[in-house]
């Protein structure tokens, strides 16, 4: 696009995204590469950015090594369980022998992390969770990454990878546009870590009028985890394996605090504990896993939806008895007013005090992200201490593409690492982006002229659409001609919501319907290139949209693959209804062409801790 | 909850255009203050009503589940590293509570350049930055390569 300033940038090491993963992988950078030019670039202003932006009142990942409370091994089997068997168990061991470190740092600089009065520990949440006031995690975290960059890049929407001239699975840096000042920028890097966010709003939310934005996970996270690597042909694993929350209603505020500190618990409409009633049918579907503790977080998802299908729904959290305690009371609310406030304007415009009322649960729409109780994301190479040979191609969380490393959501079969887990997985890949950095020597990758220039016509195109387009019409939003970036991500909500597996189908898909699905997600895809964007936060939000398409159509293909029902509770494969340990005990892997538009399908085996 | 902002508190200072994780905050050309562009893109993250000097902008609960009524108020105070909170239900019961943000000085964080440069021995080995002092045990542990195996736990 003609008058676009290109604004170059170079960097050794650059770094997408400035959440807990990116602000882990900028620090570790500077750590280990004194003389090395680091680069955060981040689409929003990362003293406020990523999943974390509004605080967490827990810290969901800690071993305690030094007061003996748990060690890695523990927390292995911890998430595998969790995942119905299927992790990286070397990635996992690997973030969960370094995350106290990180957690003692986030002390040192300043977190406040409450202890236990009698013990003087850190404060038990629950087995792996320790309670914090964590309303200025994000800034804290923020403050220590702006101190190692060389700059951060705020307000830059990265929407696309740059590979080597001569070496096609070479990374060589990115490009991506100002959202303020509509500047188009090129990175050139000798490494990329890509730390940026999972995917919301690809399946359709519950709320969908003024509330669709009060999503469980952020709106902003818009599956540039995903799509960045999809694109330059990085293999994706466990995309199928989509997470549904229970939450309280409406708000999704969380509840691992009232489980596991206020010890309240569930009941249906009529005061009966649920889950023991369906355990034995939950045996029929998957085995032996239903017997283990904690039972999986899929299959207690499960009992609550058989209960309210068989019409004795609400669920409720019992509450009353626990918050007679002042105390527990103050945790309950400040649990909220830490991380999810907008429960608290939930209860307080619908006068549920829950010392007096016991508070409605429901399951969530679903959410395709890689750091929480699930774990989609780039196939990536492990620890080199002890990973198997098939799990290591090089260096750690290294992709299958050279020289590019993800942390966080972006990196796949790390279930369960959560704020603490992303940093310090941010931290694991900056060291070895640094090492790799170190190796080339002065080898520095070349970008295509030609390559970032097409690139630079893709990107701001949105913005011709509409200028030419609008005057078509006398006003609004109808065009024969175009789609808004709102148009365009309700439509393929509804997709994903209809044919993959979304609340309206209680999670309930099968091949014919997938099938259908993608072939409708096809068509989405070619509309998208007659996107329209009437300003720079409209171009923001069509860029987000390409990648949120993107990452869907591997979850479609990714869930086609998967013959079995896994995960009961996350979703369900109708004409599969059992799990199958005999043919699925294994990873899926996907490979996209970007040329072709073809995805490629393959099984990866997984290794376990077997004592 | 979406945010909007009071006419006569914002002087289009900008902070929360600044700092808004959802890009939704922004001046209006004709008033020149803030406003919400995209209230069903707002997570109700509260980022811009804490980062408001003025206090000028307040959040209304979600049209499509949050019946009028209520509040939640909030006020951050990096100089007393506290935020203090004031819940108002619809029928007027009120609830206030106070917590630490940060236990140290804003900006004393220490830049990783500021510790010794690590040797070579430590660049090859697994360890991370200011490991193993901080894991606070003696060394990092490691799994041994034959232990993991492929089969059925």
């Amino acid at each position: 696009m003609a008058g676009r300033k290109t604004v170059f940038v170079d960097a050794d090491i650059l770094v997408v995204g400035g959440g807990m993963g990116g602000c882990g992988a900028t620090y570790e950078s500077r750590y280990w590469g004194r003389d090395l030019k680091i680069v955060c670039v981040e689409k929003a202003n990362i003293e406020r950015s990523g999943a974390v932006a509004q605080g967490l009142y827990a810290i969901n990942c800690y071993m305690g090594m030094h007061w003996n409370e748990n060690q890695p091994e523990d927390h292995v089997r911890y998430a595998r369980n969790d995942l119905m068997g299927l992790v990286r168990e070397d990635l996992g061991y690997d973030i969960a022998r370094h995350v106290d470190s990180t957690v003692h740092k986030f002390e040192e600089w300043g977190l406040p992390i409450m202890r236990d009065p009698a013990t003087g520990r850190y404060q038990r949440e629950g087995k792996w969770q320790i309670m914090i006031h964590g309303e200025s995690y994000k800034p804290i975290v923020a403050e220590a990454a702006r101190k190692a960059a060389t700059k951060v890049y705020n307000r830059i929407m990265v929407t696309h990878l740059l590979t080597d001239k001569a070496r096609p699975n070479r990374v060589a840096g990115a490009v991506g546009f100002n959202v303020r000042t509509g500047d188009f920028y090129v990175f050139r890097a000798k490494a990329v870590i890509v730390a940026a966010g999972g995917a919301s709003h690809i399946f359709k939310p519950r709320a969908v009028g003024e509330g669709m934005g009060r999503t469980w996970y952020a709106p902003w996270s818009s599956a540039s985890a995903y799509a960045l690597p999809i694109l330059v042909g990085a293999k994706m694993t466990q995309m199928e394996n989509r997470i549904v929350l229970t939450r309280f209603k409406d708000g999704y505020g969380p509840v691992g605090a009232y489980f596991l500190h206020l010890k309240t618990y569930t009941e249906n409409a009529y005061g009966q504990n649920y889950e023991a009633f369906w355990r034995d049918s939950i045996e029929a579907l998957v085995g032996d896993y239903v017997n283990h503790h904690p039972v999986p977080t899929c299959l207690r998802n499960h009992a609550l939806l058989e209960e309210v299908k068989a019409g004795r729904g609400p669920i409720r959290m019992v509450t009353k008895e626990a918050f007679q305690d002042p105390h527990k009371e103050t945790v309950g609310w400040e649990n909220f007013l830490g991380m999810t406030i907008g429960q608290a304007v939930v209860w307080a415009s619908q006068n549920i005090d829950p010392k007096e009322i016991n508070p409605e649960l429901t399951t969530s729409e679903p959410y395709v992200m890689g750091s929480h109780a699930t774990c989609s994301g780039a196939w990536a190479s492990g620890p080199e201490d002890y990973a198997p040979a098939e799990y290591q191609w090089g260096y750690n969380r290294m992709m299958t593409v050279e020289g590019l490393f993800g942390a966080g959501d972006t990196i796949g079969g790390t279930a369960h690492k959560f704020s603490s887990g992303s940093f310090t997985e941010g931290r694991i890949a900056a060291k070895a982006a640094v090492k790799y950095v170190k190796d080339l020597a002065n080898e520095r990758p070349q970008i295509s002229e030609a390559e970032y220039e097409g690139l630079k016509k893709i990107i701001y195109q949105p913005l011709e659409t509409y200028e030419v387009g609008r005057n078509e019409i006398v006003a609004g939003t109808v065009s024969p001609s175009y789609i808004l970036p709102i148009h365009g991500l309700q439509r393929l909500e509804k997709i994903m919501d209809e044919y993959v597996g979304g609340i309206s189908a209680y999670y309930t898909t099968n091949e014919p319907l997938l099938r259908r699905g993608i072939e409708l997600l096809g068509m989405l895809k070619e509309d998208l290139a007659h996107l329209a964007a009437e300003n720079l936060h409209q171009l923001q939000r069509a860029w987000e949209l390409q990648h949120r398409v993107l990452a869907s159509e591997s979850v479609a293909q990714h869930t086609l693959f998967r013959t079995e029902t896994r995960w009961p509770g996350y979703y369900y494969r109708a004409d599969y209804p059992k799990l199958d340990d005999k043919d699925w005990h294994c990873f899926t892997l996907s490979r996209y062409d970007r040329v072709s538009g073809k995805w490629e399908m393959e099984k990866a085996p997984v290794y376990h801790i077997i004592d | 909850m979406p945010t909007f902002v009071y006419m006569t508190s914002c002087d289009g200072c900008g902070y929360c255009v600044d700092v808004c994780p959802s890009d939704i905050m922004h001046i209006d050309t004709t008033y020149r203050r803030a406003y919400n562009i995209e209230p069903n893109m707002c997570w109700e993250c509260y980022s811009c009503v804490k980062a408001c000097p003025q206090h000028a902008i307040d959040c209304r609960g979600y049209a499509d589940f949050a019946p009028l009524g209520h509040s939640v108020r909030v006020r951050r105070e990096e100089e007393k590293a506290t935020i203090s909170w004031r819940i108002r239900f619809r029928d007027g019961r009120e609830k206030n509570f106070v917590s630490p943000i940060r236990t140290t000085p804003w900006g004393s964080i220490k830049a990783p350049s500021e510790y010794p440069e690590p040797t070579a021995a430590a660049m090859n080995s697994q360890e991370l930055a200011h490991e193993p002092e901080a894991l606070k045990i003696g060394a990092l542990p490691a799994l041994k390569r034959d232990q993991l195996k492929q089969g059925l736990v």
